[in-house]
């Protein structure tokens, strides 16, 4: 190679100052390493052989079912609430607004199994709301379906309306105010206005929720116990599994992940590209 | 080296990884530092590196201390976990020198990889008891009363050693009993019975007599079917053999098993 | 300087309170430093420019107007009834926004239909309502398209038709052609010129364009500092000044007329030559800067637009003189002191003005 050539990078015209830097390039692909390599231990050391039997397990499946069903209802409920949490947080002024945005993050720091004993403290058949739903209507929330919804709202719904704000925030409210001078009232104005715009953040926020409320273990196995078919989601089914057969633990670790991913993928697909 | 053993070694890896993990997060000190290279009967010096069952944690912490008051010089770190993860941990190299299961089964899957030095001995037993609340408001006298209709009743998953001691009692008693949850460990069954949201539970007399006034105990007699042996044994490659060796001591002495004793466990 | 409103498209600036129909507002709005304070009264058919440098307060008075944002005192009736209590959904009022605040997601038809729709007519009436308003402006192929699919005079006419739809007795247009370039800007002004001599209620359009000002108002509300400043006629404001920003603002002289290929015919006075070539009614406007006075008549010279005309008066601008002349046509021309002392020019002193067609500009009514 003479030094009189052009260099060789000249031959491949690049747009200038498009190249990744490494100070970038290679944090990135260590936060990807970080994230990905768990999972690949997860399935090199996955028990190949054994794992048509534990899957064939209906056990396996009832907890499947179980997990997609809470997971889903979770999110439903947190969307029903928290987007107009969210909307309060965004778009009024109240006096302690900034405590209570911080309040509404608790859960995200508040160690699951905290919540667990907190909604057990609230909604539990002794609790300070709980007693008077089991006298006034005979209703108990511990240890049943109902109680795992909750359980996982608590804790997913915060991710949904710290989403949902920010997507808020950056809309722009002069929408409302244009549909308001059209006479929309400001509910009106939400819906028909506000709340397409934002959809986008909303899908976002709902499969943020949704994925956590599907992993969600210590509020749910403290406030809804473990009972096969009833309360026990995939991943009480795993760390109870985990005690005495890791290989059992890993075979059902796989199939959460795998449906979870199959189901965000088509999520991604379907709803944040629209956008 | 058979496919099937290595395929379990692996698994135990994970496990032992975590309770690496554990070790660290817990604060204990580097187990081995300050080993003595003499041999058995020397003076007792240096580290000495306990792995114990949960349960233990109380009785032990107090043994650990008064260990330290009678051998100037040492210091016990403990590493409190489940005996089935310890037990991985310990066969994977993990550097203890004293194990204490809550089982014979998890002691056995020591023993049988030849990592103890020795045969263990049974220094406590644990059995169960009906937790209720306190003065037993639903009168509960025996196993047969738990299947009370409308009576919500929490067991130990049966993964769980206290699970497992009381599918066996209840089998024993031949009672067909559906909880209404199977709990992760003995501290959340006891909790659902200290909240009232459950109003029974099985766990063992040694949780009952912790948890102080917040449950009241009923002994029964089909626990007697499902008692829990404690073995405590030094291991094979402790980095302080002298100091297992007054450790196990202490345990077994007259004054470890007044300690525990006091704590709820039974004389084996 | 003149500009010349010679054919009013109606009576401007009916006196406030001699009938209840119409707006009559005194805003006061108080926001930290900022005072809005401004009286404002217009007869249905009228419509008012509020004119003003930014930060003026036109945007809060318009807001204000709007029920968006509230009033520290004062009143605002509209056709009688006091609306310092309604809530800005039930007022009656349209809003063009600056950047017309079209729905994204919905279609240029839905969008028109919002209004009528939360004014509970159905869906069906609705959208016929919409589709009426589309055709008058001529969007119908458009009515389908999202707001992105728009250009920007198409957006801005589906805007307007959005805010006519619900029928409002008070439309608010705030910069309505701010948004717009320059090219798009004489069509959409005409557009809107024939849109709003045709609305039938108060329209009240703030800007800080003087030229959209005085094309589309009948009256002009001069506003800084959160205060009126000056209000009246196109001409009145242009003729006479009172603050150095409105003499800034009105550099131009302006006239209406007919065109006739490269000749405008103004409706009062003479012809104008123009480059551009055009045909119908038309306006024509020059700077007074491009004016050049002789004491004698030019020969020779390229200009073809030569007028007689008299000195009506001079004034200094910085080391300028403008000076208003009347005559065959009544203009401003900007001179330097040394040119004006050559000249002898003072007031009632005969003059011939000049403008050459390259300096001026016309264009359609």
């Amino acid at each position: 190679m003479t030094t009189g050539r052009e260099p060789p990078r000249t031959a491949r015209p690049r747009p200038p100052g498009r190249g990744v830097p490494l100070a970038l390039l290679v944090p990135a692909l260590l936060g990807l390493a970080f994230l990905l390599v768990p999972l690949l231990a997860l399935l090199l050391r996955a028990p190949w052989r054994s794992l048509p039997e534990q899957l064939t397990s209906p056990a396996v499946w009832e907890a499947l079912r179980l997990s997609l069903l809470c997971a889903t209802m979770a999110t439903a409920l947190s969307l029903v609430v928290g987007v107009p949490l969210a909307w309060l947080l965004a778009r009024t002024d109240f006096p302690g607004r900034g405590l209570v945005r911080a309040l509404v993050t608790l859960p995200l720091v508040l160690p699951p199994v905290v919540g667990g004993v907190a909604l057990l403290l609230a909604l539990g058949r002794n609790g300070v709301v709980g007693q008077w739903l089991d006298a006034w209507f005979g209703i108990t929330l511990p240890f049943t379906t109902a109680g795992v919804v909750l359980a996982e709202t608590f804790v997913a719904m915060p991710f949904l309306v710290i989403s949902v704000e920010g997507t808020l925030r950056a809309a722009d409210p002069r929408y409302e105010e244009a549909a308001t001078t059209l006479g929309a009232s400001r509910f009106t104005a939400f819906r028909r206005v506000t709340l397409p715009l934002i959809a986008p953040g909303i899908a976002a926020g709902a499969v943020l929720a949704w994925a956590r409320a599907l992993g969600e273990f210590g509020a749910t196995i403290t406030f809804a116990g473990n009972f096969p078919g009833r309360t026990q989601t995939m991943p009480l089914a795993v760390y109870l599994a985990l005690q005495n057969d890791p290989a059992a633990a890993i075979a059902l670790s796989l199939v959460l992940l795998a449906v979870s991913i199959a189901v965000l993928a088509g999520l991604r697909d379907r709803w944040m590209r629209t956008v | 080296m058979t496919r099937r053993t290595r395929r379990s070694r692996a698994s135990h890896r994970l496990a032992a990884v975590t309770a690496l993990a554990v070790l660290a997060l817990s604060g204990c000190s580097s187990p081995g530092s300050g080993s003595p290279s003499g041999a058995e009967g020397d003076a007792v010096t240096g580290t000495v590196t306990v792995f114990a069952a949960a349960s233990l944690e109380q009785t032990f912490t107090e043994l650990g201390e008064r260990f330290e008051e009678e051998h100037p010089g040492t210091e016990v770190a403990f590493n409190f976990s489940g005996s089935d993860s310890l037990a991985a941990g310990i066969n994977n190299g993990a550097p203890a020198d004293v194990f204490a299961a809550a089982s014979a089964k998890t002691m056995k899957l020591v023993t049988d990889e030849g990592r103890t030095a020795g045969r263990p001995d049974t220094f406590v037993r644990n059995r169960l008891q009906i937790a209720t609340a306190p003065g037993n408001p639903h009168g509960i006298r025996s196993l047969k009363d738990l299947t009370a209709p409308g009576l919500k009743v929490v067991l130990c998953d049966r993964t769980v050693p206290c699970g497992a001691a009381a599918r066996t009692a209840l089998a024993a008693g031949g009672v067909g009993l559906t909880p209404v949850s199977y709990e992760q460990d003995v501290r959340s069954a006891l909790t659902k019975v200290e909240l009232k949201e459950a109003d029974a539970a099985l766990v063992y007399g040694t949780d009952v007599r912790a948890a102080g006034d917040k449950v009241e105990g009923v002994h029964f007699p089909e626990s007697a079917e499902a008692v829990n042996d404690y073995p405590i044994a030094r291991l094979a490659d402790a980095p302080n053999p002298s100091a297992a060796k007054a450790f196990v001591e202490l345990v077994t002495s007259a004054e470890g098993r007044r300690v525990l004793g006091e704590a709820g466990f039974l004389q084996p | 300087m003149t500009i010349m409103p010679e054919e009013p498209a109606k009576t401007p600036g009916t006196p406030p309170g001699s009938a209840a129909e119409g707006l009559d507002a005194h805003l006061v709005v108080d926001r930290g430093t900022f005072r809005l304070d401004i009286e404002l009264t217009a007869a249905p058919g009228d419509v008012v420019a509020l004119l003003g440098p930014n930060g003026a307060g036109k945007t809060t008075a318009l807001r204000a107007l709007a029920g968006l944002a509230p009033l520290t005192s004062g009143r605002l009736r509209l056709d009688g009834t006091d609306l310092r209590r309604t809530p800005p959904e039930s007022r009656p009022v349209g809003v063009v926004f600056q950047d017309y605040l079209l729905f994204p997601h919905l279609t240029a038809l839905d969008n028109v239909a919002f209004g009528p729709r939360c004014r509970g007519e159905g869906k069906a009436a609705a959208r016929a309502r919409a589709a009426e308003w589309l055709e008058r402006m001529a969007l119908t192929e458009h009515a389908g398209a999202k707001p992105r699919h728009l250009s920007g005079g198409q957006a801005q006419r589906v805007a307007l038709a959005r805010a006519l739809a619900t029928h409002p007795r008070l439309l608010l247009l705030d910069e309505p052609l701010a948004a717009l370039d320059a090219r798009t800007r004489l069509d959409v002004r005409a557009q809107l010129r024939r849109h709003l001599a045709a609305f039938e209620a108060v329209a009240v359009l703030v800007t800080h364009d003087p030229l959209d000002a005085m094309v589309l108002a009948d009256r002009l509300v001069v506003v800084e500092h959160g205060r009126v400043v000056q209000e009246g006629t196109p001409s009145d404001i242009a003729r006479h000044p009172r603050t150095e920003y409105i003499a800034q603002l009105v550099g131009l002289n302006l006239y209406r007329g007919r065109a006739e290929g490269h000749t405008v015919r103004l409706d009062a006075g003479p012809a104008v030559s123009t480059t551009e070539h055009l045909r119908g009614p038309a306006f024509v406007a020059f700077p007074p800067g491009a004016v050049t006075l002789h004491r004698d008549r030019p020969t020779g010279s390229s200009a073809r637009n030569v007028w007689h005309c008299a000195v009506a008066g001079l004034e200094t601008h910085g080391d300028q003189i403008r000076a208003e002349l009347t005559g065959e046509l009544s203009l401003a021309a900007d001179l330097t002191t040394v040119a004006a002392a050559e000249l002898d020019l003072h007031p009632g002193a005969p003059v011939w003005a000049a403008v050459k067609a390259a300096q001026t500009h016309a264009y359609p009514a």
